[in-house]
């Protein structure tokens, strides 16, 4: 355990070191002070469109952040030749597999918590009204979500050679399930043989990440989710995380590292 | 004395180009023990297949046929790696981390209690004179200074053997003695080296036995001074013999 949280404190400082956060945080809190600060049609109600705006700038940033660290973690390791030294440790690559997750899931859900801060300061100094259980329960199914992407990602970068290509791809791929993943079954329906049971067979592999965006929830303030179908969703992440993480393993294990 | 380094039979293959191309037989049947105190020096030209067999004592690729071990434990079981300390030959390291960090980080790798790990960093960094610029990012090292670096995440666990792949390649004069000092200190303490160099002259100075590999074959292995006895001549003219190097011809 000593040696994943080793790996993982390192993710950690390279995230916090690096300008990636900074400048997408800097970026999100611009963008939602300026709308902030207009008052159009004298709108009481217009903390909605704020909050709209600042959650999906969050869930964008934490979408980059999350693909962005996690696409270069191994293939980082490897072109800097860093993995040899660690490797050279009584260090599995197991352990690599899981340092690394846990360093980006830990970094992000940092990032997570100051973007969420934010957007309490922000929408509570304007409606005077402080929902944190509904911005808690949102912070945890997105960064649940992340998890899932964390690990998709680790598994594309240990069978992309080049991290820009296996961001790239993830990026395409989870704003694929993210957006279109729900639709995937209804379409499946108009469709003839083979492609209808192609397609539905595709809907039920695929993790379902548009069950953890509840950004309708928070901004037309309709309560909480069920804590049930919360921990339900938690535990089906749980299981894609896990499915990613030892395929991952099973690609890296037996990949030569020459110098 | 007892092997705490053992080769058996090694074969490692490698595709030498595309699928089906055929394969190239980097190390070929190779035998090798090293013993405990011992100075071992694995020579060989450059692709003689000296780096694979130190990747596959490390885990890094998995041999094709035959063993290796690390006191007694096969190389392929990451515990075989906890009582050694390895040196690649060319040192990168976490850029974005101190000196300090890298080593605490390597540390706690090893399980080394905080104020134990403590110790050891502050020793380390004034065995290799990193004392002063302990806090600055590894980014800001020249390539001596990472080379120190690299020397000392090496030791950071105490080893009782130590890998070492050409430790001195890039290395100014004083960087080389320096290496070459501890080497020599670590020898004293007991510690056993082995390590890979092109530069002949200190393998001569430090090492007790040398093994000499061409072509992914052992040629020939022995103490130092019994070679250069056997062939009358210094370590860098029996590597060439061995070899089959042909002076090229005077214009």
């Amino acid at each position: 355990m000593n040696t994943i949280l080793a790996l993982s404190q390192v993710v950690i400082k390279e995230l916090y070191r690096r300008k990636d956060f900074y400048v997408l945080f800097v970026l999100t809190a611009i963008i939602t002070l300026l709308m902030a600060s207009a008052n159009l049609f004298h709108d009481d109600k217009i903390v909605r469109y704020l909050k709209e705006i600042c959650l999906l700038l969050i869930w964008l940033s934490g979408l980059v952040i999350a693909i962005g660290t996690a696409a270069r973690q191994i293939p980082a390791e490897r072109e800097n030749r860093t993995i040899f030294p660690l490797l050279a440790k009584p260090v599995s690559r197991a352990q690599v597999v899981v340092g690394k997750f846990l360093g980006c899931w830990f970094a992000c859900g940092v990032a997570l918590v100051m973007f969420y801060l934010f957007l309490g300061l922000i929408s509570g100094s304007r409606e005077h009204e402080w929902p944190v259980l509904s911005y808690l329960q949102a912070l945890w199914l997105q960064w649940v979500f992340i998890a899932v992407v964390i690990a998709l990602v680790l598994l594309g970068s240990v069978i992309f050679a080049a991290p820009s290509s296996n961001g790239t791809i993830s990026f395409v791929v989870v704003l694929g399930i993210w957006g279109l993943g729900r639709y995937l079954h209804q379409v499946a329906l108009q469709q003839a043989e083979p492609i209808r049971t192609l397609l539905s067979v595709i809907y039920f592999l695929i993790p379902h990440l548009e069950w953890y965006d509840v950004r309708d929830l928070v901004v037309h303030s309709k309560g909480l989710v069920p804590w049930g179908y919360c921990a339900l969703a938690s535990l089906y992440g749980a299981a894609y995380t896990a499915f990613f993480l030892v395929a991952t393993w099973l690609c890296f294990r037996r990949k030569a590292l020459n110098k | 004395m007892s092997a705490i380094l053992d080769i058996k039979d090694l074969c490692v293959e490698y595709r030498s180009g595309g699928l089906g191309q055929g394969t190239k037989l980097a190390v070929n049947k190779l035998n090798l023990s090293v013993h405990t105190g011992e100075v071992f020096g694995f020579l060989g030209p450059n692709g003689a297949g000296k780096t694979t067999t130190m990747n596959v004592l490390l885990g890094f690729v998995n041999a094709t046929s035959g063993s290796a071990s690390l006191f007694g434990v096969d190389v392929r079981e990451p515990i075989a790696r906890q009582r050694i300390g390895y040196l690649p030959e060319l040192t990168y390291y976490y850029k974005f981390l101190t000196a300090e960090e890298l080593l605490r980080f390597y540390a706690k790798v090893f399980g080394i209690p905080r104020l134990e790990a403590s110790k050891r960093i502050d020793q380390l960094l004034k065995l290799v004179e990193l004392e002063s610029v302990r806090k600055r990012p590894i980014k800001s090292y020249s390539k001596g200074m990472q080379q120190r670096v690299g020397l000392a995440q090496a030791l950071i666990n105490n080893p009782d053997l130590l890998i070492l792949d050409e430790p001195t390649s890039g290395l100014d004069p004083i960087g080389r003695m320096k290496v070459r000092e501890i080497i020599q200190r670590l020898k004293n303490e007991g510690k056993t080296v082995f390590f890979s160099s092109h530069e002949l002259g200190e393998v001569e100075t430090v090492c007790d036995r040398v093994a000499i590999l061409h072509q992914g074959q052992l040629k020939v292995e022995g103490r130092v001074n019994e070679l250069m006895q056997q062939y009358q001549s210094n370590l860098e003219q029996i590597f060439l013999k061995i070899i089959g190097y042909q002076p090229a011809p005077q214009p």
